[in-house]
This record gives C-alpha cells, structure tokens and sequence, in this order.
C-alpha cells in the first residue's frame, strides 16, 4: 500500500484525526497502523494509549483500545497479555509517559521481557501539558521549565532509551529508534517489533516526532529540528544483541 | 451603578482570549472589580474558545454565570455555541461579515498572535457561514458589525477582533477606549514597539468598531 | 536580595501566578515539580523567577519524586514545596503520609480538577477527602480551602507559617478556575504586615551551613509493637487537637433566627455567598458558612452557625458529598432538622444554580 493512503485498520469515524497541524503522531499512527495491515494482526490487537498527546488516539483505529494513567501503560498491557497471551499488546506513549513517571515499568518489562509493544514517541517536550522538559530535551534547548536552555549541568544528559534498554533485555527482544522522517523505514521498524512479540519477547519502538504547536515553530523550521537536531542526537538504528 | 456579564466567543485563532482578557485588564486599570475566564481543556483542540469576563464596582461572585448582559460571537459557530447564555435582557454582538473570518499564521497583526492557551491557536475551522443571520426575538438588542468586511476593505483583515472590541466598548460603556488602548499596549508592549504601524492599525480598528455603535466620534488627533 | 513584592501593590493575574509569587515573598526555597494542568503555570512562573531571588527549581520524574524531594529538603530545613492537581494529587499520597508520620513541613498547593482518574484538566472539587485524608493515617494535615486570589496570596504565605510552627503537612486547596481565571488583589511583603521569617530549621543532618544546633537524629519511620505505634500517634493526635483551636478559620454572614444554613468552600464559597446575600436583600432568613480551613473541620463555629440557622443546611459542592460529610460529621450529636445537597460532581456552580437551590 503506498505511503498516502489511509491503513486499513484506522478507524475513518474518528478521522481528520485530532492532533495539531504538523504533529508527528499522526506519521508514527500511520507507520503503526501500515504495519498491522500487513501482518493483517487488526483482529488480534488491543491498543492502549498513555495520558499525553498520545491519548488523542483513543478511537484512532478499529481494533480495541483504552487510555490509561499517564506513565501506566506499559503495566497495563503487561497485565492484559498475562491474561490473554494471544491478543497483541500495543502501548503508546510519549517520552514524558515512559522514559519519566513511566520508567520503571518500562526497564520492569523489558527486565521480564514481558512479550509486548512499546511505541514511544520522542518529541523532546511534554507537549499536552504546554511544553514542559523532558528526559529528551536536548542541551540548551528551551522550554516552558528550562526557560534559559536545558542545563545538562543541572537536569542531567537526555536520555537515549532504546540504548538503555539494551543493557537489561532479553537476546531477542526487539529494539529500535524510527523517525518520523522516514515513514516506511518506521514502519518497518513496528513491524519486527510485533513479530518479536509474536516470537514471545519484548519490543521497544523509539519514533523521533515533531511538536511544532510547543516548539513554536514554522513548517520548515519543525522539519529542521527534527533532521538536524534531533536526527544528530539521536540516531535511527536498529539495537540487535 | 451598573455591572457586566460578558461572553465572547469565536473559533481558536480568532484571539478570543486576548481580547476578553484586554477587556478585563482595562476595567481593573479604570479602578473597577473585573474577573477573566477562559475556557480551557484537551477539547480546546478543534473546539469553540470562550470566555467570560465580569466588570463590577462592588466584589465579584461566582467567575462564571449562568446568563449573560453581553454576548459576543465571532463565527458562526460560536453563534449557537453560546445560545445559552442569552435571555431576555441579553445585548447580542455578532460579526455578520460575508468573508471568512482570517486564518490563523506566524505573522498575524492583531492580536492572535500573544500568548493566550496554547492549543487554542490551532482550533480547526468550519464554515463561517452555515447559520445565516441572526433572528433572534428574546434578547434586548442584536448588533451584527460586519468586522471581517470592514477590516479588509479598510484596514487588515487581521485586526477584525479589534473592531469587535471597539464595539464591546461602545456598549459596556465601564471602560473607555483610551483605557483599553492602554491595556493592548501593556501586553503588546514588545510587538508595538518593534512595529509602530501595528499599534496603529489596531486603534485604528478599536476607533471603527466603537463609531459602529456610538455613532461617529470626533477627536482631537 | 531583592524584595519579591512592592508594598501594597494591586495587580491582576492569573491564580497560578498569586501562588508563585506568594511562595516567593513568604521566603519558599525550593520548589520539586511535575507538570500537570491546571497547575503548569505555577511551575513555570517559578521557574522563571527563582534564579533571580536564589531559590531553587526541579523538574523530577513523577509527583512521588517531587513529594520525597520535599521531604528531604524540609530535613535539612528548607522551606520547600510543590504544586499539583488530580492524578498528581493522589501520588503526593505516599510521601505525604510519611510527612505526617514523621510530622514533616512540606508544603503542596493542589488545583482540583475532574476526576476519578485523568478526567478533566478544568475544575472540581472532588479532592478534599483525598486531601484531608489521603493517606494511610489519621489525616494529620493542615488543609486551607481559598475562594478568591486574594485568599490564594494570604493563605499560601500562611501555609508554610503554619506548616513550620505546627509540624504538619499543609496544603492550600484551590482548583482550576481560581489557577486560570484573572482578577485583582494586593500583593506585600509578608514583613510590611508584622510577619517575621517563616520558623524554618534543620530537623535531620550535620550542623552545616543551615546554622547551629542541627539534631544528630536517628528518624524512625516503622515500629515492631503495636503499642509503640500507638504511643507515638496518641502525641500526634493530642498535637493536632490542641492546635486545632489556633488552626481553624471560617467565615460566616447571618444571624440568629435564620431558617436555613448555606454551607459551600472554596470558590463555590462565592457562589454561595452572593446568592445568600442577594436573597437576605430580598428579606429571606439565610446564613451563609464557608470553612476556611477543611482540616482542622472548624466544628464549633459549624455548630454556633447551625444553633442560629434551625438546625438546618444546605451543602452546596462541585464534588458528591465531600464537603457535605465533614459537615455532617462536624454538626454535633443533636440531629438536624434539615440537610438538603446540591452536589454537582466536576461541575462548576453559579450563584444562580445556588439561589434556586435554596428551599426555605
Ligand atoms: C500522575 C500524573 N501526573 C501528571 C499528569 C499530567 N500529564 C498529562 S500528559 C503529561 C505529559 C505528556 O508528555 P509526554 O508523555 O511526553 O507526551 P506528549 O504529550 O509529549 O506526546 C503530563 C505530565 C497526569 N496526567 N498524571
Ligand atoms: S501539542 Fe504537539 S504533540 Fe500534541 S498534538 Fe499538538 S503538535 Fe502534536
Ligand atoms: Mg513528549
């Protein structure tokens, strides 16, 4: 199917959809969406969304789906595939969601290789709350609590999650960092991570996203920031054992 | 004396917020009680923005009502939107223009662009027109004022709110028009200074609307 | 330094913005935050200011790490705060509960809005009980309930007062449309008003640069008897009761004779207000009752109010029944002739909606 189309699996009822003009959730959905068309896993899928931009999405296809708490998604879906191992487990997030209050359940799964999902969209902000820091923020870079630039002095390094991961997963769980830039490499990306949890393993999906509503930022300069600043931070690659 | 409910309403772009919250600041500057609202929510996304503001001699109540003494709609959504809030004693404000109303950019001249809740911004737009005009028979008095025509014939279509203001104030008559010149200043202090000619244009719209209403006024300029 | 507020200065602002300057001039040194709406602004108008009058900000992982932080910072005598709402509300349950246990200083200024769970970002007030109560104890925490933002600036100045004098986790309850909406108040210096430093001192540490005397304690948070337990909660609640009288605010209109008691907090409080006054211009025999302080319940001003009201009121909450069961519990032994709700659960209330209410 080609890169313009609705998926399949999208819900049309609940489309245009509701993020802003130029938001990256919408791309990362699509990669997602593309990919369980092709692995046709519409009928199996229960997809959970985290409180943050992400919870935008909660009728966003046709297959189930809940919001959770902020940063609670993962135990939730963790608890959701123990009770019915055949249903694929999808959680989505922000980076706010899971590399912040979430983390711990995030390294907990992984450190079980829990056989779900996880879908992170790396934006560098806490974009529903109004722009706030976060783990990704990148040095210097301002937000509505780091106003003078992200002192890494201060606040610490962003984090690199997949990287992280590395350290405590199972030799064959699936890690790996997408962009947004790259729709169909992404999607790619979702797709060996679903399979890996067919296969009975954990996977984590990292998607560099764009917040142009919280960076301030015109079309051009949003597209800029996610290619360059983001893109030379943190690099798309997959992280095989 | 007198005291004013006001609710104005419009789509995400159009700088409600602003211009409700100038309203206020320059009751509180003439020395009056005022209170500014907004609403705000996940479902501002896409939603109808709204405010409401109270102007009093005496302490405030309750920030928001039930029924109001002003009701200001912007587009034709926020028409029915705010159906609520008039009843009998009601003065209606609706902008009764044939274009659609401006979009929204990085580079708008009247208010929009200071900071007012964030997602409002990026509102979706309908049609500005489905409604037709307003008939209604319970309220006090209707006042279309063509504010998007006028401000493209005359001015910029950007600064439309501006002439909507000017009409507020002909009606609510607590502050003066040279009191909410000072309110836009202060908190468009930065972007009037890096641009004179904008401060210009949106008195100059301020100075439209009211004549809308008050009749034409002469000034000394 | 510099001073946080010119003396007497009348402003306009959101109630966000009251919060933070209001922790500024009552000399708060560090603020551990999370975001969450509608309290963001506080944050961040914190945020931009702290470094110009050396106070200190950071952004932790989640609400249970700003709450810890709190209690780390107050140990080594720090005046330190947080600000939250809904969600949030409910993590700060376990670092506060260490708070009361340990009779910990800290701070937390909560914007209610709806729930359960994430529900709205707008407005309720449906976080008293989890606010008095919260955690696994005996709610031995100071909770004010404000209604307007002049209140906001008064009574956030007077919570870490209060919070240091008396040793109990202290909250100031305001909710979304008071952290959103705009209106006037004054802003002060707490000292051009006779009021000194907030008592602040190192409970646990070294004797550092926090001055002298510091306490070489060994703190103990878990005990292995019953009784122990026991003991150390009977001082807690003996404190907690002998302060209480020192601790309680209200405020009431009306007089002997009335048929009816109008009883509301927080901003609903205003609501209330206006229709009871608009109704006893109009010659009805109302009384109004706003409790100030929702822990410690003022119980006896309630009883005085219900004793001159014929027994009988009307609780008026954007919550089902959280104000209305203090009150009920706070009415005394002899029964009521009357205890009518309007309960409207995540939901803002007009005084019109309140005027209506009111049966007589
Ligand atoms: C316990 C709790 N704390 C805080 C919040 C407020 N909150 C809602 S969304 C959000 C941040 C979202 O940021 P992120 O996870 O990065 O997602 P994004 O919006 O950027 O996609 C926060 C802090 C909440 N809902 N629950
Ligand atoms: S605020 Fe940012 S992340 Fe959220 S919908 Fe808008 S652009 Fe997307
Ligand atoms: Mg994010």
């Amino acid at each position: 199917m080609s890169e313009r189309s609705m998926p399949r699996c999208w819900n049309r009822e609940s489309k245009p959809h509701r993020f802003c003009p130029g938001c990256g959730h919408g791309l990362v959905l699509k990669a997602l969406g593309m990919a369980i068309d092709e692995l046709d896993l519409a009928g199996r899928t229960v997809f959970a969304c985290d409180i943050g931009c992400s919870l935008l999405a909660w009728d966003f296809f046709t297959f189930p789906s809940l919001q959770t708490h902020h940063g609670r998604t993962t135990p939730v879906m963790v608890g959701l595939k123990r009770a019915d191992p055949d249903q694929i487990a999808v959680a989505y997030m922000g980076d706010g969601g899971g590399y912040a209050i979430g983390l711990q359940h995030l390294i907990s799964a992984a450190l079980r290789d829990d056989p779900i999902t996880v879908i992170l969209v790396n934006n560098t902000v806490y974009a529903m709350t109004g722009g706030q820091m976060a783990p990704t923020t990148l040095p210097g870079q301002k937000t509505e609590t780091s106003p003078f630039g992200r002192d890494v002095d201060a606040t610490g390094i962003p984090v690199k999650g997949p990287e992280m991961l590395k350290a405590v997963v199972h030799p064959e769980a699936y890690l790996a960092r997408g962009t947004v830039a790259q729709v169909l490499k992404l999607k790619k990306a979702i797709q060996k991570g679903l399979e890996a949890q067919m296969a009975g393993h954990f996977s984590f999906i990292e998607a560099l996203s764009t917040c142009p509503t919280n960076w301030r930022t015109s079309a051009s300069a949003t597209w800029a920031f996610l290619e360059k600043e983001m893109g030379d931070y943190y690099k798309v690659a997959e992280l095989m054992h | 004396m007198h005291s004013w409910k006001v609710v104005v309403a419009g789509e995400g772009g159009q700088g409600v917020q602003a211009l409700a919250e100038s309203l206020a600041l320059a009751a509180f500057r003439g020395g009056f009680e005022a209170l500014y609202i907004p609403n705000f929510g996940i479902e501002q996304r896409g939603g109808v923005s709204l405010a409401m503001v109270q102007i009093s001699p005496k302490a405030i109540g309750a920030p928001k009502f039930l029924l109001a003494d002003l009701v200001v709609a912007l587009s034709a959504r926020s028409i029915s939107r705010t159906r609520q809030y008039r009843g009998a004693n009601t003065i209606f404000i609706y902008d009764s223009s044939l274009v659609k109303a401006p979009e929204i950019s990085d580079e708008v001249v009247g208010l929009q662009a200071y900071d007012t809740i964030a997602p409002e911004a990026f509102a979706e737009r309908t049609a500005y027109h489905e409604e037709g005009p307003v008939k209604e028979l319970r309220i006090a008095r209707s006042i279309a004022i063509p504010a998007a025509d006028m401000a493209r014939r005359e001015l910029h279509p950007r600064v439309f709110n501006m002439i909507i203001l000017g009409a507020i104030v002909a009606v609510v008559k607590m502050v003066t028009l040279e009191q909410v010149k000072e309110a836009l200043a202060e908190k468009l202090e930065r972007r009037f200074k890096a641009d004179p000619q904008l401060r210009e244009l949106n008195f100059r719209a301020l100075q439209l609307g009211y004549e809308q209403v008050a009749g034409p006024v002469h000034t000394a300029v | 330094m510099p001073q946080t507020a010119r003396s007497e200065q009348r402003s306009f602002m959101t109630g966000n913005e009251v919060v933070a300057r209001a922790a500024l001039a009552a000399g708060a040194e560090y603020m551990f935050g999370y975001p969450i709406t509608p309290q963001n602004e506080i944050m961040h108008y914190w945020r931009r200011l702290a470094p110009r009058y050396q106070r200190g900000f950071l952004q932790t992982e989640d609400e249970l790490s700003a709450g810890f932080a709190c209690l780390g910072a107050v140990l080594r005598g720090k005046i330190a705060f947080s600000a939250t709402a809904g969600p949030g509300t409910v993590l700060f349950q376990e670092p506060l509960s260490m708070a009361e246990m340990m009779r910990l200083p800290v701070v937390v200024i909560v914007q209610q809005r709806g729930g359960p769970s994430t529900a709205t970002v707008i407005y309720s007030q449906q976080e008293v009980t989890l606010t008095c109560f919260g955690g696994n104890g005996e709610g031995l925490r100071l909770v004010y309930s404000t209604s307007s933002h002049q209140e906001l600036y008064d009574y956030t100045i007077k919570a870490f007062h209060q919070a240091w004098r008396y040793r109990f986790p202290t909250f100031v309850l305001g909710d979304g449309y008071q952290a959103k909406m705009r209106e006037a108040l004054f802003l002060y210096n707490p000292e051009d008003r006779g009021m000194g430093a907030v008592p602040a001192r190192p409970l646990l540490g070294h004797k550092g640069s926090n001055g002298n005397g510091e306490p070489q304690l060994h703190l103990r948070n878990a005990f292995s008897v019953e009784e122990e337990l026991a003991e150390i909660l009977r001082k807690h609640l003996a404190d907690f009761d002998e302060a209480a009288p020192y601790l309680e605010e209200h405020e009431f209109i009306g007089e002997p004779g009335a048929n009816l008691l109008v009883v509301a907090h927080g901003i609903v409080g205003r609501a209330a207000r206006e229709a009871v006054e608009e109704l006893r211009r109009e010659g009805k025999k109302v009384n109004f009752f706003r409790p100030l302080t929702l822990r410690p319940f003022p119980e006896k001003a309630l009883q005085q109010a219900l004793a001159n009201s014929n027994r009988s009121m009307l609780v008026v909450e954007s919550a089902q029944g959280q104000l209305g069961s203090l009150c009920r519990l706070a009415s005394g032994h002899e029964a009521l002739q009357r205890f009518d709700t309007f309960y409207r659960p995540g939901v803002g209330i007009t005084t019109e909606e309140i005027r209506e209410a009111v049966t007589l």
